[in-house]
């Protein structure tokens, strides 16, 4: 008896907790991706557009480790039973991603573009059963400058 | 040293091709951390330790890899890739590589 109270007190502060943080991530996001807006960033190898001359650039990387919250990784073993879009892991490495190339582009006040994006994932973490626990998302890119950087 | 992920180093020449330089570091999280990120865990979000961690793990192997290039008379190392692996649960391994030229 004492076991399934933990098991449901556990399921219920992580879907309260998990909900309330996954918002204001979410919202933290959206803010700095539109304080970001006219930073070109492209994947391809060279500059886009028309743009001063370069006179240096240099390697800018931004990683993060996110992690899915108890009721998630209930509902994606269920989901796992009969099959389909698993959304919660789906939130989770959108999360990641958005927040690395944030973290990247933070990392490089004063660039012009930044150019040859690239993103990697990799699951750091392993549960019981080896099901994903955690997910770390590492992006790298080129940073352009017109001026020499301070 | 000046490191960049294109083929070619905008704004510079490249003069000379001095071949594949790596660095290469291994990590596993501290005990404190685990913990932390077994609480965090229940809730999601975040594992800042891990973070810091791997980040803390980049600089180094990247490092590495400048010393191999200066050794060999580099200023610059050009097409840097980044790969990671996870040897066990604990640890995971930060692979870094590119060619090291000299620019003027």
């Amino acid at each position: 008896m004492a076991q399934i109270t933990i098991f449901f007190t556990l399921i219920i502060i992580g879907y309260l907790v998990g909900q309330a943080l996954e918002k204001k991530h979410y919202k933290s996001i959206a803010e700095r991706e539109q304080a970001l807006v006219n930073l070109v960033t492209t994947s391809s190898k060279r500059p886009v557009g028309k743009m001063d001359a370069i006179v240096h650039c240099e390697l800018v990387r931004g990683n993060v480790v996110v992690s899915i919250d108890y009721f998630k990784r209930l509902v994606a073993i269920l989901r796992n039973l009969v099959g389909g879009n698993v959304r919660s892991y789906e939130t989770l490495i959108d999360r990641g991603r958005r927040e690395a190339i944030l973290r990247l582009k933070e990392s490089c006040p004063g660039a012009i573009q930044i150019i040859n994006l690239r993103i990697e994932t990799s699951s750091i973490y392993k549960g019981e059963g080896n099901q994903l626990g955690s997910v770390e998302v590492l992006a790298y890119a080129t940073a352009l400058y017109s001026n020499e950087p301070i | 040293m000046f490191v960049t992920n294109t083929e070619e180093m905008h704004g510079k020449t490249i003069t000379t091709c001095l071949g594949v330089v790596s660095g290469s570091t291994v990590r596993a999280k501290h005990l404190g951390r685990d913990i932390m990120a077994g609480l965090k865990n229940l809730v999601g979000g975040e594992l800042v330790g891990y973070t810091e961690l791997l980040g803390e793990a980049r600089d180094q192997a990247m490092d590495r890899m400048k010393d191999q290039a200066s050794q060999l008379g580099a200023n610059a190392i050009v097409n840097v890739r980044y790969s990671t692996s996870s040897i066990t649960s604990g640890a995971s391994e930060i692979y870094v590589y590119g060619t090291a030229v000299i620019v003027e």
